[in-house]
């Protein structure tokens, strides 16, 4: 799991069985420090997060049992809106 | 399994069912002279660890579902232990 931030939203009308009524977020994944480790990325959204909101997404099969129904074709899926993040630098 | 440091915790109240009750934690993964390697990530906690402490860390889905018979589990980063030494 990590850390990421909302960017904004996907539209796709036409997409896998399974997918439909799933909304989709554009998300930057970031460390503890809020810097950036990687590229831009679509999740699944299981928490009804907006754009610029910290979350925190599950990767690979787990993103996929997040969903409900699970196993839905996803490979990431936001897991938890974060409210308070106490870390060390 | 990863050798991780704990460097804080994330507080979270939207969030998916099954999470709540679980201590999410940032844990930085560390060589074995304690030297940061790659990028922070999360990890459900359930051996009471802090701040700062030395753990490890499985980063595979399956461990944690075979360890909490919870068949559709979507936690992936679990720590395991505290670390008290590292001999390498």
């Amino acid at each position: 799991m990590y850390l990421g931030r909302v960017m904004g939203t996907v539209v796709a009308e036409r997409k896998y069985p399974g997918l439909e009524g799933v909304k989709l977020l554009v998300v930057q994944p970031l460390d503890h420090r809020h810097e950036p480790t990687g590229e831009p990325l679509v999740a699944a959204d299981t928490v009804r997060a907006g754009p610029g909101e910290l979350v925190y997404l599950t990767q690979a099969r787990e993103a996929a049992l997040a969903l409900d129904p699970c196993f839905v074709p996803v490979d990431a899926a936001i897991i938890g809106i974060v409210d308070e993040l106490d870390a060390r630098p | 399994m990863k050798l991780c440091r704990v460097k804080g915790t994330v507080v979270s109240t939207a969030k998916q069912e099954v999470y709540h009750g679980w201590k999410l934690m940032v844990v930085q993964p560390v060589d074995e002279q304690g030297r940061e390697q790659g990028h922070s990530f999360l990890a459900v906690d359930r051996v009471q660890a802090g701040e700062g402490d030395l753990v490890l860390v499985n980063s595979e889905g399956n461990g944690a579902r075979q360890l909490f018979q919870i068949e559709k589990l979507p936690i992936r980063s679990l720590i395991l232990g505290i670390v008290d030494q590292v001999d390498a």
